[in-house]
């Protein structure tokens, strides 16, 4: 449980003269279900992205699972699965042409992507959907897909981005489930979210304020430091602090 | 190389779905090449005359008979009003006007010297430049006539004369649609390679779909080729459906080595869609793409030696064709098709265009970031 | 009215925030215009010509010089080998080759008459016709200048209305504002109005308390702007860069103008409203509008040589009596009695459009 899979140092990126993600430093060990929880704006989006890969830091140290944030962007990204907070999949694709696509690119033999979209078919209950094009799928259809597909490849980390955006409280609970299936098979996940009790889930949390991290603890020790009854309540008392809007 | 096949197969499958845009690749050239060629003919014929005649003699009866009699004129009309003739030129009825002064007859028999006026409407420079040029032919030839009608008795002997032959080699009915069908298709080609290239990548920056590629850990030139193949064939594809047509409607048959056509084909579109491309990787929305790539054709069309020659363009301008895609292949298809040159006569520009097609996609590549 | 200038705001920060596209869009006619101005041209100038001359004497070493000596043309060899002649066409290096006969001046003094042939690289039917025409002047030229003079002399004296010297830009100019007007009004309202259906911001807007129609003219305002300051930069250069005033009423060529940018914001209206990507949406505006403007406005090319059934179409295109009114107003100084005809046809095309926009857009919402 102690191998860890994303370090970061002083992580800092600067659009212009806004400081979106300022020097934030944490550490997330394997198999954990991490929650990054602020306030719209607060540079979670940013800094996620560049712990994917997708944006290059301005200053500051990162690994993620164990390569070099700089120099080997190409190697974390066959170890991660990332699920972004606009739906990303193909809409013109059917069900099935997503999944056997991206197990294409990321170099998934032949055999496994069958066996792979069967499987994936059959949990998430789109037999019936296979052959429909994305489009015009349900949302929440929609994110579980792109939930499977990010974790197709057996990547060691996860990052979810609010993944159950506008999504019914069922689908939000069936997705989750989804999610600790991932973490029981040892994939850490990484998370935003805007909704609390989605934040219960989580192992561990942390709560960004205009660019930097201000607490970083289990759910239940963070309500015990803020004094209160439940996550709504700590994250309006961080959250306040907010100097930019 | 197994990540392009993938690539290939999605890429397919979102072209071929999208019905409406397979059929305007496949419609709109079609269409344009039956069209087009009939409506690009710079011929000055049917110059509309408007005659003013004041001398009212059989010598201005001679002239305009003559006038309404040659293949370059229509009378329109015949007054004594310079005023109306006027008017008729305004009203756009009239592009020349033609003006027999009073006592033409009698002061050229008398004075052995007389003037004509002419006025042209010169909008257009050089439509008025030629149809002035027939018609003072037209005089010249009408003076000889009353030489020889009055004079020949006084003649020595016969002037001397020579006699041109002319031939005319490649296209010796002089039409010109079998000159403007082979760049008309050129055109084509690029128009369909390059905007459909130029706004493949930005869609997908778009609709966000890029950043779900840019995680993976695909090879930059992987996802370029995935990209190029699907178009470099449907260029094929349309190239072949415009050569099938050149044949078919327009009787153009290519006269030299269709394999050779093919050939530069291959590389200048490699070029073209490398070239799209790279707008693509340099635009954030399908709008500012495709206003680029517009740009650029504008420019590359208008100065490809499509609709004015090359050799007509002041110097600096022909270098500056030198950087032109879309010339070097109007220039090689007419070249090959209609003269029927062989490699070694493209060789020159095979080369070029190869160098382009090098350079063009190893910038698109390194110019695609999958970082921001 | 409050309501409507909050959206024509939004709609011009977004236009104004692009500016790769705004660049384009004021680069554009400044580019045709130079290019048209400065590049295009059908002249034949230092024209490469292959000269087999197999009498070499006198009357051809004559001939020769004068060809040498005038501007249309240069000698690229002299040869007397018929396959060098054609690699050099082959190769596009020479358009034509100029042949003497064997006892060219002789023949000539003896029977007062003498052939010469001329093969052009007709490829190119009129390069090909023009060279010929002035390799014919040329000789006959020197051919008659041995003769003696003609007894009788009629002299043609010419005289070019409104365009004295010739120059293209009369021409082209009314052209270039056509096709501008019709780039940025059809191709970006279409493509800007199909973008917000593409992204989902379209429903946005039309749920909102807002009439839908009035949703679609808050788009289309900016470019319709935008398009009047086109207007002013091509005059601008017309007027100080390539020397063609304006003769008409600048307010009428105005009016005129807006006329038919009403007209062309009512096509891209259309086919915004049916068609659903942007793709097509450009497609359709680039290959069936912009190609057909550029062919049947008639400045490229003369309508009256096009096949009948082309000139019946190409009333159907508005360029086409735009030019002919920017013509009318700008070159030849006419008032609007003038271009009265043409003025109510655009009127029409831009009544009928709307209409059946309208007409659209309510069946969609339905």
């Amino acid at each position: 449980m102690d191998e860890i899979v994303i370090q970061t140092e002083g992580l800092t990126k600067i659009f212009g003269d806004f400081t979106a993600v300022d020097a934030i430093t944490f550490e997330v060990r394997k198999g954990e279900i991490f929650g990054f929880l602020g306030a719209n704006g607060a540079g979670k989006t940013t800094a996620m992205r560049m712990l994917c890969g997708l944006s290059i830091p301005t200053s500051g140290k990162a690994t993620i699972a164990g390569f070099d944030i700089y120099k080997e962007t190409e190697s974390i990204k066959k170890n991660i699965g990332y699920m972004s907070q606009k739906f990303s999949l193909y809409e013109d694709l059917t069900v099935l042409e997503n999944i056997r696509f991206f197990g294409g690119i990321y170099g998934l033999s032949n055999a496994e992507i069958t066996n792979k979209s069967e499987a994936l078919i059959q949990q998430l209950g789109l037999t019936t959907v296979a052959d429909t094009l994305v489009v015009d799928l349900p949302l929440g259809w929609k994110q579980k897909l792109s939930f499977s597909i990010a974790i197709m490849h057996q990547p060691k980390i996860v990052f979810l981005d609010e993944p159950t955006g506008g999504v019914d409280p069922l689908t939000r609970r069936q997705f989750w489930e989804l999610i600790y299936e991932a973490a029981h098979q040892g994939i850490t996940v990484f998370v935003t979210t805007h909704y609390m009790d989605e934040a219960e889930y989580c192992d561990r949390l942390s709560i960004m304020v205009d660019g930097k991290i201000k607490s970083l603890d289990t759910p239940h020790d963070l309500k015990k430091q803020y004094e209160a009854d439940s996550m709504d309540e700590v994250f309006y008392k961080i959250a306040r602090m907010a100097q930019r809007t | 190389m197994r990540t392009v096949r993938f690539l290939l197969y999605k890429e397919f499958k979102q072209i071929f779905r999208n019905r409406s845009i397979v059929a305007l690749i496949m419609v709109m050239p079609v269409m344009q090449l039956l069209i087009l060629p009939w409506t690009a003919n710079y011929e000055v014929k049917n110059i509309n005359v408007a005659v003013v005649d004041q001398d009212y003699s059989t010598y201005s009866q001679h002239l305009q008979s003559k006038i309404s009699g040659s293949n370059y004129f229509n009378l329109v009309s015949s007054s004594n009003s310079y005023d109306a003739a006027y008017e008729q030129i305004e009203s756009g009825a009239a592009d020349l006007i033609l003006e027999i002064p009073p006592h033409f007859k009698k002061d050229l028999n008398k004075n052995r010297f007389q003037k004509l006026f002419i006025a042209v409407n010169a909008i257009n420079g050089t439509k008025a430049n030629l149809g002035a040029a027939y018609l003072q032919q037209l005089i010249k030839d009408y003076d000889q006539d009353l030489q020889i009608e009055l004079n020949t008795t006084n003649r020595p002997q016969a002037p001397k004369k020579a006699e041109i032959t002319f031939s005319n080699w490649y296209n010796s009915d002089l039409n010109y649609k079998v000159f403007m069908v082979p760049g008309i298709l050129a055109i084509l080609v690029t128009m369909v390679g390059g905007f459909l290239s130029a706004l493949n990548i930005v869609k997908e920056k778009e609709v966000g779909t890029i950043e779900q590629i840019n995680v993976t850990p695909i090879k930059k030139h992987h996802f370029i080729l995935g990209k190029l193949i699907p178009f470099w064939i449907l260029g094929n594809v349309v190239f072949t459906l415009g050569l099938l047509i050149s044949w078919l409607v327009y009787g153009i048959v290519p006269m030299g080595n269709i394999f050779l056509l093919y050939l530069f084909i291959a590389i200048y579109l490699l070029a073209v869609l490398g070239f799209g491309l790279l707008i693509s990787t340099y635009s954030e929305t399908q709008q500012q793409a495709m206003f680029i790539m517009f740009f650029f054709m504008m420019a590359f069309i208008l100065m490809g030696g499509l609709f004015t020659p090359i050799e007509s363009m002041p110097k600096w301008a022909q270098m500056l064709t030198k950087l032109n895609l879309v010339s070097y292949l109007i220039d090689v298809v007419r070249m090959v098709i209609l003269k029927g040159s062989g490699f070694l006569d493209v060789l020159p520009k095979l080369l070029t265009i190869s160098f382009f097609a090098v350079g063009l996609n190893t910038w698109a590549i390194l110019n695609y970031k999958k970082t921001s | 009215m409050k309501r409507l200038l909050v959206f024509i705001k939004k709609e011009f920060t977004h236009v104004l925030r692009d500016k790769k596209t705004l660049l384009i869009l004021f680069g554009m006619p400044i580019m045709q215009i130079l290019i048209f101005g400065f590049v295009l041209s059908n002249e034949v100038k230092n024209t490469n010509l292959v000269i087999i001359d197999n009498a070499q004497d006198q009357a051809t070493k004559q001939i020769i010089a004068k060809i040498e000596a005038s501007e249309y043309f240069e000698i690229r060899e002299e040869s007397f080998d018929a396959k060098d002649m054609e690699a050099s066409f082959k190769q596009g290096k020479s358009k034509a080759a100029l042949i003497f006969p064997l006892d060219f001046e002789k023949e000539l003094n003896k029977n007062h008459t003498a052939t010469i042939q001329i093969i052009a690289d007709a490829s190119d039917p009129n390069y090909a016709t023009t060279i010929e025409n002035y390799l014919t002047a040329i000789v006959q030229d020197y051919i008659s200048s041995t003769n003696g003079r003609n007894p009788y002399t009629i002299v043609p004296e010419v005289r070019m209305l409104y365009n004295p010297q010739l120059k293209g830009a009369p021409n082209f100019v009314p052209g270039v504002m056509a096709l501008i007007l019709m780039l940025v009004c059809v191709l970006m309202t279409a493509v800007s109005i199909v973008r917000e259906k593409e992204t989902g911001t379209m429903e946005v807007l039309l749920v909102s308390p807002f009439k839908p129609m009035m949703v679609i003219v808050s788009k289309v305002i900016p470019y319709f702007i935008l398009s009047l300051l086109n207007i002013v930069s091509i005059l601008l250069l017309s007027v100080y860069v390539l020397d063609v005033p304006i003769k008409g009423n600048v307010f009428l060529l105005f009016a005129e103008s807006a006329l038919f940018i009403t007209t062309c914001l009512s096509l891209g209206i259309f086919i915004s409203i049916r068609t659903q990507s942007q793709q097509v949406a450009m497609l359709i505006s680039l290959m069936g509008m912009l190609l057909p403007t550029i062919l049947f406005s008639g400045f490229m090319f003369p309508i009256e040589n096009m096949p009948k059934i082309l000139q019946i179409v190409s009333n159907i295109i508005p360029a086409k009596w735009y030019y002919i009114i920017v013509k009318d107003i700008m070159i030849k100084g006419l008032g609007f009695s003038a271009v009265c005809k043409e003025t109510f046809i655009l009127v029409g095309i831009t009544v009928f459009l709307l209409f059946i926009s309208v007409k659209n857009f309510k069946i969609r919402l339905a």
